[in-house]
């Protein structure tokens, strides 16, 4: 399919929410470098890290080939009501428990989303998403294994994955935002079903799991139409400043 | 005429053959031991008369060393007096699979166990099978770390993708 033939208006809204999305929890697992409560864990969530903002990188390259832009201006040159990430990202970082839950929120939700975009029609998105999907089966694993462990280990780190997901099941489901004008991407057979189709099916794989586990479950209500901002609130406010902070100091500089 | 090449294809015009040796001696920038063409990197090389083309598959989609690999490719092949020109592609996804029998000996004996699916992985400094992951994420994104119960050495090994 020729650019021309494209549903830009619609494939460009797609691509910022897939960008976003990485490049925000690209940057909130960053933050463990250095400081996360093992010598692997600090190399995990800083290599997870990478690839998230790797992701980020490659999904920005699309969209300014689509925009006249570029991938820096992209990602850095936007005020922070501008970002279109999933409200699930909004938390900040928390504690381990917190990381861990929303890691395995976004990942589990994510991937059924990569399944939706993996046979589409546009080949240079189809082509990242194979390189994509190949690199996330290890984020599951490593965010599975972590969960399970939290999960079945009575006391304190069972509470705190608890009241992690207390606070982040809300926000849960805002990864399947519908999006302006998803039907023409789901006619143009760029995207295999509709943001409440995807949220079904992950809603089937998550539900059981934390019935399983007795832990908080999701509230019934489908992704808010407003999931993805405005109004990002005061820690994603934070973290804006901070991965905005080197590019705004020296406007236009080549590092 | 352009000719479209790829690392299993060496016969053709001596320029292209050439080509390919000089694009086989480049090596990796994370993993000094091994070619870019022995990590099954190069995708499509063409060759006419202005320019040479090298299409790279990227190993981990956000590779950072994938600007230092350009800059390598354009060193290397210099000497050809024509345009050299770079160009990441997804068109297939690179795997470890794509990895030669010479690579795979080349990172085994730089001590980087070759991908394999972790129940078969061997130590690369003694060869035993008592090994155990310690984690699956490592020092590059391409990398996992291990631990060999015989030699009692840590060891790293490539990660399948």
């Amino acid at each position: 399919m020729s650019i021309q033939a494209l549903p830009d208006l619609a494939i460009v809204d797609l691509l910022w929410t897939l960008a976003d999305d990485e490049f925000v929890i690209g940057f909130s697992d960053s933050e463990w470098t250095g400081i996360a409560p093992l010598l692997e864990e600090d190399v995990a969530m800083s290599s997870l890290a990478q690839d998230e903002l790797g992701h980020a990188a490659a999904l920005y390259d699309l969209l300014a080939g689509l925009t006249a832009s570029d991938r820096d201006a992209l990602a850095y040159d936007r005020e922070a009501d501008a970002y279109r990430h999933a409200r699930l990202l909004d938390h900040g970082r928390g504690d381990w428990a917190m990381t861990i839950a929303r890691r395995w929120l976004y990942e589990t939700a994510d991937a059924i989303r990569l399944d939706a975009l993996a046979g589409g029609t546009w080949a240079p998105l189809r082509e990242l998403i194979a390189k994509i999907q190949r690199e996330e089966r290890y984020h599951r694993m490593h965010v599975s294994t972590w969960f399970e462990r939290l999960a079945t280990t009575p006391g304190e780190p069972r509470d705190r994955l608890a009241d992690a997901l207390a606070t982040l099941g809300p926000d849960a489901s805002t990864v399947f935002t519908p999006l302006a004008d998803e039907t023409t991407l789901v006619d143009a057979g760029i995207l295999a079903g509709t943001m409440r189709d995807q949220e079904a099916a992950w809603r089937a794989t998550v539900e059981p799991v934390l019935a399983q586990h007795g832990l908080p479950t999701l509230p019934d209500a489908p992704a808010p139409l407003d999931g993805r901002g405005p109004g990002h609130g005061p820690a994603f406010d934070w973290l804006h400043g901070e991965f905005t902070a080197v590019r705004s100091a020296d406007p236009g500089a080549t590092w | 005429m352009v000719t479209t090449l790829t690392r299993t294809v060496t016969e053709g015009a001596d320029i292209n053959a050439a080509v390919l040796d000089a694009l086989a001696a480049i090596p990796d920038p994370e993993l000094p031991m091994v070619g870019i063409v022995d990590l099954g990197m190069v995708h499509a090389v063409t060759v006419d008369g202005a320019t040479i083309r090298v299409e790279v598959l990227p190993t981990f989609v956000g590779c950072p060393a994938l600007d230092l690999i350009g800059a390598s490719i354009r060193d290397g092949l210099a000497g050809f007096g024509r345009e050299v020109v770079v160009e990441p592609t997804f068109a297939v996804p690179w795997t470890t699979d794509r990895i030669t029998p010479a690579g795979r000996a080349a990172l085994t004996r730089a001590g980087i166990a070759a991908p394999d699916d972790p129940a078969a992985v061997r130590c690369p400094l003694c060869g035993s099978d008592r090994v155990a992951m310690d984690s699956v994420f490592g020092p590059t994104q391409c990398r996992s770390l291990f631990y060999c119960r015989a030699c009692r050495q840590p060891f790293e090994a490539m990660k399948p993708v």
